[in-house]
């Protein structure tokens, strides 16, 4: 494979900073590159969906199949762009709206009871039932001043999330 | 947090360790007695561990080829260094070609006829066939100056013992061989490898197989158990986590070589990086590019352990014992240890581990539930 950073010119890595709104510092962004080929095996310039199963750590999550509609063919700019809400200088708000599009499954602003439900089916599996998952959702819904036919919008999931703030961040190794 | 704690060993009580790798509580909630909107709609721990894993992960990292250091870094050293290219390809690549040739031809102007005109004499022929593949195999370590130590007694032929190893490259089986005529348990391999793999190595009593296929597995457990009970077969060798791993790491070990009822004795093999890295990966290069590196490079270095022999112990589960001697290696060798199964590279983790990490979750949300 070689010395990957070596491809990347100052001037390529402004530009991805840029596009990350420079959440990520320099040597980050160098160290995200050469992961990012890691994981793009032939050399594409796409990490594909196959290629971030490879991963186990990945694989096993129970989320993994919801997340990579949404990672599936990054190039390294987006890839990094998904990564910076990780970034511990990431604002709140950023973090809350990668979790508010995770949720928003259909893209269209708003989180609707079945969509909750949805990731709660992926966390839990085959360890609660479908009936007891929709008593649990119902209730704490009911509890927070929200009916079940309401949806959420992404102030009310800052509203929800925002205070007190969420621990989700990830250290870019750096050598 | 005990409750939490019991509820995943029981799940993973083959998959030793594995929390100190998939945190297990990072997927539960904090704590508190009453569940609120915001326990549910909280993924973040989910994501930031998907997010860590794509990030790096120590499953990649055991089969990562280190780059060598670079040493010509300064004008002084620059023509130093250009000078050991030259040596090294101009002299030490075609003297070893030549050493490799001699090795050769000795070896098979010997091997064919023993092979055949003592087909007769069984006792005569496998004594001098093993002492045969002994020597082509020190021919090999010759072609790249392989700097071998070994420490320990050395192995003997006795029936009901197996040895096991951790696995770099195909070239451990060389450096072993050429101190005993060990028979192993190999991966079926294409090209040059397979044709000797079906000739000369089935000599010594070697076994292949392809990982892949079930029904060769069966066969192959039929075949060592078979193998084993023999009085005069050569000692068998294993390399349980059946895939080469880059010397820094072990995964998880297969579990039959430790279910054999026989003393397994364990080699640890650990290789110095000095001069080149011995790591094969087989994604990236032929094994005749990988020996074709080995060969213009200026030396391998290796230490071989030869470690205390074990046996299983009343109650412990062939899983439980091949861990025991997975640490044993790994301590002497100083490698680490990941909980990951070397397959890994070939297939998708069961579902298992997912299973586990929902049942956490579900356990959680129902009981704070209950606790309303």
């Amino acid at each position: 494979m070689g010395n990957a950073s070596s491809v990347l010119t100052q001037y390529d890595i402004e530009e991805v900073q840029e596009h990350c709104n420079n959440l990520f510092a320099q040597q980050e962004i160098v160290s995200l590159y050469q992961r990012f080929c890691q994981l793009d095996r032939n050399a594409k310039g796409f990490v594909s969906a196959d290629e971030f199963l490879s991963v186990p750590e990945f694989a096993v999550n129970p989320l993994s199949q919801r997340l990579l509609k949404m990672i599936d063919g990054l190039n390294f700019k987006d890839f990094v762009a998904f990564l910076s809400a990780f970034s511990a200088k990431a604002s709140i708000e950023q973090k809350i709206e990668l979790i508010f599009k995770v949720y928003d499954e259909d893209c269209n602003g708003k989180v609707s009871f079945d969509d909750i439900l949805a990731i709660l089916r992926d966390l839990s599996g085959s360890f609660m039932s479908e009936k007891q998952r929709e008593k649990v959702l119902t209730h704490v819904v009911e509890e927070a001043g929200y009916a079940r036919s309401s949806s959420l919008s992404m102030e009310d999931f800052i509203k929800i999330l925002g205070n007190p703030g969420l621990k989700m961040e990830v250290e870019v190794p750096v050598d | 947090m005990g409750e939490l704690n019991s509820s995943s060993s029981e799940i993973d009580l083959d998959r030793p360790n594995i929390e100190e790798y998939l945190t297990a509580d990072s997927i539960s909630k904090p704590q508190e007695e009453k569940l609120h909107l915001r326990d549910l709609l909280d993924i973040s721990p989910a994501l930031t561990e998907a997010a860590g894993a794509i990030i790096d992960d120590s499953f990649t990292r055991c089969f990562k080829s280190n780059p060598p250091e670079p040493w010509n870094w300064n004008i002084y050293l620059f023509p130093l260094w250009c000078f050991g290219v030259v040596v090294r390809y101009g002299i030490l690549f075609p003297v070893r070609v030549l050493v490799l040739t001699i090795g050769w031809i000795i070896f098979l102007s010997s091997f064919i006829p023993v092979h055949f005109l003592l087909s007769g004499n069984d006792k005569w022929r496998r004594k001098l066939e093993r002492y045969l593949v002994e020597l082509i195999c020190s021919f090999f370590v010759a072609s790249w100056t392989g700097v071998v130590k070994y420490h320990g007694p050395r192995p003997s032929i006795r029936p009901k013992q197996v040895f096991v190893a951790n696995h770099t490259s195909m070239i451990d089986f060389i450096v072993l061989e050429q101190m005993t005529a060990f028979a192993v348990i190999m991966q079926k391999h294409p090209g040059w490898v397979g044709l000797l793999q079906s000739t000369i190595l089935e000599s010594v009593g070697c076994i292949w197989f392809n990982r892949l296929e079930a029904k060769d597995r069966e066969t192959v457990a039929r075949k060592i158990k078979e193998h084993v009970q023999g009085l005069d077969n050569n000692p068998l060798l294993i390399f349980p986590e059946g895939t080469c791993v880059n010397n820094q790491y072990t995964v998880m070990f297969k579990k039959g070589a430790f279910e054999l009822d026989c003393t397994v004795c364990p080699i640890a093999i650990k290789y110095n990086k000095i001069f080149v890295d011995a790591f094969w990966n087989s994604r990236q290069q032929s094994f005749t590019m990988h020996l074709l590196r080995l060969m213009t490079s200026w030396a391998v270095v290796c230490d071989v352990w030869y470690l205390e022999p074990q046996n299983k112990k009343p109650g412990e589960t062939a899983i439980e014992f091949a861990e025991r001697v997975r640490d044993i290696i790994s301590v002497r060798a100083g490698i680490k240890k990941v909980p990951w199964d070397g397959y890994l590279k070939y297939s998708r983790p069961s579902p298992k581990h997912t299973e586990q990490k929902q049942k956490i979750f579900a356990d959680s949300v129902l009981r704070r539930l209950e606790e309303k």
